[in-house]
């Protein structure tokens, strides 16, 4: 056998690699604005009556349903437009062609796994400013914005560098879950502080259940409870400081009293034994099942789980509990974001389309659809309203309620997920009691140092 | 009518080559292009930083761990199959049944890197897996641990997996290596009163050589990658604690995660350079004088 390498091949190669250097980086060069018809009270950005719109759309646990339905009220409004739904995964790999090429669809979800990175999207300028979107009227009273009728904290999550360029669709809560029923039957009570939830630990352990349970092969899980725990004792400004990076953070007081909390659970052997070997099903089917109290996790747990929960289960999403008496947000403070993040390109070839397709989108009507098959709440204010929700969702829009306008959440993740990759590691080690909870402090303010300080991340600031 | 077959050749030739240099060369040639630039996966306005993806890659504590981790699996993956797949090769040469037993050696090679690994994954889960099931079973339940999450143990397990789906495939290479074997100079190996041992030093070993060469070019590679079974199997994935971080999984990370397409590219073309020196190096070092049978 020859296996080595033939001059022929190598030169073959070299030969190639200059004539089509230019392929994956050669885009096109600029052509049509986008098309623009007249703007009205009805069609306020001027969308062209007959220009086809394409819209992509992420179809993941929420399903495409909501993207469809919009497509229709469009189709309605415009009869003579038609309109390209395209309900696909791994948007990334198919969408990353176009945008190179500047021939990007009108609309799109870029959710999902294999999405296009956010950041790199915007700091290439791929995107349309939807300040204009905000502005306009809404499609259900046209005496209020559109801005007004979402939750707080969706307008923010898609600002970058002062621009509003994508909006979510799906808000998310972050909490601890139990049961309601298996809480009912020995008489516990969901805890309303730490000190609590260690004690009602004590019991749990003692009825023969273990009191957590956690999705240890993917740790960021538990790092959501963590770091909800330090923004209710450090207040906004923590959060604030998180994200910018700020020297010294990851070892302030309230920071560390957070990961002790958390490292509590894993000391007092609160954890369900392997869990963290355990993937997100596992351990979400053990507690289904009953083994465990609680399990740390965002609003979407119950549709992941419809299959596996046993009837009269009734999952409830309970707020993370204050860490000290002194904490700086009040008790029903939460830590929300959202997801489904829609976004219309800037070479689309009918932005003006893309954008009234998302203001039907973000309408009541829409919303509502959303909320009832998608089994999650969307960002419209007020849209689950005079629903009937199942228990978890319910919950989930409760929490929200009692929440207002005392949401937070961390941008970092999407900003610079090297940060959040350590962040993962030292967490995971943590919940293992290989690491105590200073030298998790050590090494998470390490790695953000070390973000802060390389030249080639683009620096965020809120 | 010879032009005419030429021209038939070409013909028969040209498409399937044209496919390859567009969807395999191709790529491969950008990647060495891209590796010195800033690309970022969306934006065509590239920038030329020279070298600069290159000198990163040596300060980049997670690629040198990953560069580690490839090495040990480098050492032990090739070694242990090769191993285990000559002794299993050898050990089914008798009899009917014996034989069958290679076909279920094969086995794992017919199913994808994906299913292995999620096969793996439910081997080693903590409380309902096989593995320590069986430790239970036979009252070693002191040994039961979560197999995965343990940062000494993590790679090792992943190196079982990719063990146990490669060996199938070079028994089945080594007992045809083994079969071409002229019986009568094992006969007379035999005659002269050699024990199995020595026939399998002395005769069967020198004589299959040229496929254990084969074999350690090939599992070499696989054991530079491990990026499929790594990403489906551990914790993080690469954990726990990054103590199962390949060469593989850094390059995807950066370029779909982390939007670094250039300094993904570079880690390609280190990958493309060190796989291409350990080749040529394996070949030279395995090298031996070929006997000539028949």
């Amino acid at each position: 056998m020859n296996a080595h390498p033939s001059r022929r091949t190598l030169l073959l190669g070299a030969v190639a690699a200059t004539a089509l250097s230019a392929c994956a980086t050669s885009g096109a060069d600029d052509d049509d604005t986008s098309a623009k018809g007249d703007a009205t009270a009805e069609n306020p950005f001027g969308a062209p009556a007959d220009a086809p719109l394409e819209v992509v759309v992420f179809k993941g646990g929420y399903g495409d349903q909501y993207a469809i339905e919009a497509g229709t009220v469009y189709k309605q409004k415009f009869p003579k437009a038609t309109v390209d739904h395209k309900g696909i995964q791994r948007v990334g790999e198919v969408l990353q062609p176009r945008f190179i090429s500047d021939d990007p669809p009108d609309v799109v979800d870029n959710s999902g796994a294999g999405r296009l990175d956010l950041v790199t999207l915007v700091s290439s300028g791929k995107l349309t400013d939807l300040t204009e979107l905000l502005d306009a009227p809404s499609l259900d009273d046209p005496a209020k914005k559109v801005r007004d009728t979402l939750m707080p904290g969706v307008v923010e999550e898609g600002t970058y560098d002062g621009k509003v360029l994508v909006l979510n669709y799906s808000s998310v809560l972050w909490g601890i879950w139990y049961s309601k029923s298996l809480f009912a039957k020995h008489s516990w009570a969901y805890p309303t502080s730490w000190a609590e939830m260690l004690a009602l630990c004590e019991q749990v352990k003692k009825a023969g259940i273990a009191p957590w349970t956690w999705q240890g092969k993917f740790p960021e899980y538990m790092n959501d409870p963590l770091i909800s725990l330090a923004a209710k004792a450090g207040g906004h400004d923590l959060v604030k400081s998180v994200d910018n990076l700020e020297p010294g953070i990851w070892k302030s007081p309230a920071m560390l009293a957070a990961a002790d909390a958390v490292h509590q659970l894993a000391a007092r052997g609160y954890i369900m034994p392997g869990s963290e070997a355990l993937s997100h099903t596992e351990a979400q089917n053990a507690w289904s099942k009953g083994q465990a109290a609680f399990i740390p996790c965002g609003s979407w747990l119950e549709g992941e789980q419809q299959q596996v929960t046993p009837a009269g289960f009734d999952m409830v999403l309970g707020t993370v509990p204050a860490l000290t008496g002194a904490d700086k947000l009040p008790n029903g403070a939460v830590m929300a974001a959202s997801s489904e993040s829609f976004l219309v390109p800037a070479k689309a070839g009918n932005a003006r389309g893309g954008l009234e397709y998302l203001r039907i989108l973000f309408s009541q009507k829409v919303a509502r659809g959303f909320a009832q098959n998608s089994k999650a709440l969307p960002v419209v204010a007020g849209a689950t309203d005079g629903l009937t929700l199942s228990s978890g969702l319910a919950s989930t829009a409760e929490t929200a309620k009692a929440a207002g306008a005392n949401l937070f959440g961390y941008r970092f993740r999407t900003w610079y997920p090297a940060l959040a990759k350590a962040l993962d590691d030292a967490t995971g080690e943590l919940l293992t009691k290989r690491t105590t909870p200073d030298k998790w402090a050590e090494r998470v303010q390490k790695a953000a140092d070390a973000v802060a300080a390389d030249s080639s991340v683009t620096k965020q600031k809120r | 009518m010879r032009h005419g077959r030429y021209r038939f050749l070409a013909g028969a030739m040209l498409p399937p080559l044209l496919l390859y240099a567009v969807f395999v060369v191709s790529p491969y040639a950008q990647a060495f292009y891209l590796a010195f630039t800033d690309f970022n996966g969306v934006s065509s306005d590239v920038r030329i930083v020279g070298l600069d993806n290159f000198t990163r890659l040596w300060s980049d504590p997670l690629f040198l761990s990953a560069l580690r981790h490839n090495g040990l699996m480098l050492v032990v993956v090739p070694l242990v199959t090769i191993a285990l797949a000559l002794f299993f090769a050898a050990s089914t040469r008798g009899g009917r049944l014996l034989r069958a037993y290679r076909v279920l050696y094969f086995f794992p090679q017919l199913l994808s890197v994906a299913i292995i690994a999620v096969l793996w994954q439910f081997v080693y889960t903590p409380n309902s897996g096989l593995l320590n099931g069986f430790l239970d079973g036979i009252g070693l339940s002191t040994l039961e641990r979560s197999w995965l999450a343990e940062p000494r143990f993590a790679l090792w397990c992943v190196m079982a997996a990719m063990i146990w789906s490669a060996v199938g495939f070079y028994v089945v290479l080594f007992a045809a290596a083994i079969e071409s074997i002229p019986a009568d100079i094992t006969e007379a190996a035999l005659i002269d009163g050699a024990g199995p041992v020595t026939l399998f030093w002395r005769i069967t070993l020198p004589l299959v050589w040229d496929s254990v060469q084969v074999a350690f070019v090939y599992l070499g590679i696989i054991a530079l990658d491990g990026f499929a079974l790594v990403q489906i199997m551990t914790v993080g994935p690469g954990g726990p604690d990054n103590s199962t971080e390949v060469m593989g999984l850094s390059l995807y990370r950066n370029a779909f995660t982390y939007g670094k397409y250039g300094y993904a590219s570079a880690m390609g073309v280190a990958l493309f350079f060190l796989t291409l020196t350990l080749t040529v190096l394996m070949l030279r070092a395995t090298r031996r004088e070929r006997v000539e049978l028949a």
